[in-house]
């Protein structure tokens, strides 16, 4: 007992060994997940000349001259991702905030019942329905239509974000709630005043995820968008041509399109964790 | 309850639709009107091989994809849970494949870094013998699927990391104070205790992989052949090309029948095994 502390030594030395060795581990898992992306960056701003070489080349002198080809023509899908992804997530927010309050906060009869119907949606696999959608769309004359994609992604983000947003508000002490009741505050007093303040974390992870999940999508824009709505994953299949060298563009236009999602994620990161694991333990 | 409302008008009458057209001969290429033609759209999806063929590959790619993607994350969590310098750095690295646009994910795997002349991984791979493999063309399945893992394990990471996390410490320093190996502290503390997170993650990625369609279009375009045709590629061709309506909507009527059958079965799976777990302990 007396002698352990006086020679910590080789212990202290093994364990700073393991540490590093550990975080050496890491860093090559961390840095080969993520080379894809750093090889994608790189090679947006080769020169077409330069990303089609054997070997591959490391060492060029970047051009900016792809990236302006890519701006110059993406213009309207742009717009088309950004207002089906903002419209959706908002959308998606004013709706899920009271229904996650009738499943929660105070719930309705039957709420289990709700809430697994919500999930259970989610487990529908969207591309079973895709052709009757179309004859929907057509007959409704939304074929090709924002509206439509605003429509779909929020349905298609809906039960995640029910969920989400469900156990944050379980996470609300409950004597804040009385103190609000005593003080005579009505149900929307209640939510406005004294939950969404508390949930505001959250709601931003689960806008988030809603975010990510529009930005990306292509399945449903390419079956039901054209050129009116066309989003940006259609820009980038758009980008490969039939013939010629293309790689460096591609490479440009897939930065680009990803490029917003990534930094807002980067920066996001903690919150997003948090967010999906949520729905874990409640 | 506008929510509700919400979601039962725009999720389910597609499927009621599609239940409906799936009892009808409708091809929008044809100007007949569609009409009633009972079950054999049905007879078609069970006798046609390239649908069977489909489901069976739609199985392969969800499960393998999201199982190894579950394997790695754990590794992964694992990985990261402990302290070494630069550790948030090195997590920002591993979540940035989730975060990558699917679309541009599988455009730039198949060009910048699968291609058999220019590719990235082939000159990686040169000093251990490897020359200008078509890894699209020699082995399409896999190539799809470990796109499909390597956009996926971030996911399983980050949530099998926050299971990780709320772990309480102190059940782990009585563990170590009791002598427990650092191997049977994890399989009888850890994974226990990690069950929901894995749960919700193996929930989360078959749903969305399931609907996988953005590698094999981009990647593959279902082939060689109809070597990685899955089911939502598989539906996309008979809607886009074929103009079949009645029979991509018979087709996806037991593809969502089929869904509901393994996500119950799966679920009831897990339950079963972890109960077992908790039994034998």
């Amino acid at each position: 007992m007396t002698a352990a502390p006086l020679q910590p030594g080789p212990h202290r030395l093994r364990e700073m060994a393991g540490r590093m060795s550990w975080g050496i581990v890491a860093w090559v898992v961390g840095l080969a997940f993520f080379l894809p992306v750093l090889w994608m960056v790189l090679t947006a701003f080769k020169p077409e000349s330069a990303a089609e070489t054997w070997p591959p080349q490391f060492i060029f002198t970047p051009t900016l001259s792809e990236f302006r080809l890519v701006f110059s023509g993406m213009g309207p899908f742009l717009t088309h991702s950004v207002i089906a992804t903002v419209g959706s997530t908002i959308v998606v927010v004013l709706l899920a905030v009271p229904a996650s309050y009738a499943l929660s906060v105070h719930p309705v009869k039957h709420w289990r019942d709700g809430l697994f119907f919500f999930i259970s949606t989610k487990m529908l696999p969207i591309v079973a329905a895709i052709g009757p959608l179309y004859v929907i769309a057509l007959h409704l004359h939304l074929l090709d239509s924002i509206w439509l994609l605003i429509i779909l992604y929020t349905a298609m983000n809906l039960p995640l974000a029910i969920w989400m947003i469900r156990s944050f508000m379980l996470e609300v002490p409950g004597e804040l709630l009385e103190a609000a009741r005593l003080d005579g505050a009505g149900r929307i007093r209640e939510i406005t005043g004294v939950i969404l303040p508390v949930i505001s974390p959250g709601l931003v992870s689960t806008a988030l995820i809603c975010v990510i999940f529009a930005w990306n999508e292509l399945f449903l824009a390419l079956n039901l968008t054209v050129t009116n709505a066309a989003t940006m994953p259609m820009f980038l299949i758009s980008s490969v041509p039939q013939e010629g060298l293309y790689i460096a563009h591609l490479s440009a236009a897939a930065t680009v399109a990803s490029v917003p999602v990534i930094l807002v994620g980067w920066i996001a990161q903690r919150s997003l964790v948090r967010g999906l694991s949520m729905g874990a333990i409640k | 309850m506008p929510a509700l409302i919400y979601v039962v008008v725009v999720t389910q009458i597609p499927f009621l639709v599609t239940l409906w057209y799936s009892f009808q001969s409708y091809f929008f290429d044809v100007p007949a009107p569609a009409h009633f033609i009972g079950l054999s759209n049905y007879t078609t999806v069970f006798t046609n091989a390239a649908f069977r063929g489909s489901l069976v590959r739609s199985v392969v790619m969800t499960a393998s994809s999201v199982i190894v993607a579950m394997l790695l994350g754990i590794a992964f969590a694992v990985l990261l849970d402990r302290k070494f310098l630069g550790r948030g750095v090195v997590r920002t690295l591993i979540i940035t494949p989730f975060l990558v646009m699917p679309a541009a994910a599988a455009l730039v795997w198949a060009g910048p870094m699968l291609d058999p002349n220019f590719g990235l991984l082939n000159y990686l791979l040169e000093p251990f013998g490897v020359h200008h493999v078509a890894w699209l063309s020699a082995d399409p399945l896999v190539s799809v699927i470990a796109v499909m893992i390597w956009q996926w394990t971030p996911f399983m990471t980050l949530i099998v990391l926050a299971g990780l996390q709320g772990q309480p410490p102190d059940t782990l320093e009585a563990a170590k104070v009791d002598g427990a190996g650092a191997l049977a502290t994890f399989r009888e503390l850890t994974l226990p205790h990690l069950r929901p997170y894995i749960e919700l993650g193996i929930l989360l990625g078959s749903i969305y992989l399931v609907n996988a369609f953005d590698a094999v279009r981009l990647m593959t375009n279902g082939g060689p052949g109809t070597s990685t045709t899955n089911l939502p590629f598989y539906l996309y061709q008979q809607v886009n090309f074929a103009f079949n309506v009645g029979g991509a909507a018979a087709a996806g009527v037991v593809t969502v029948i089929l869904t509901i059958i393994i996500a119950t079965f799966a679920l009831r799976m897990f339950a079963r095994v972890f109960q077992f777990e908790e039994a034998a302990r």
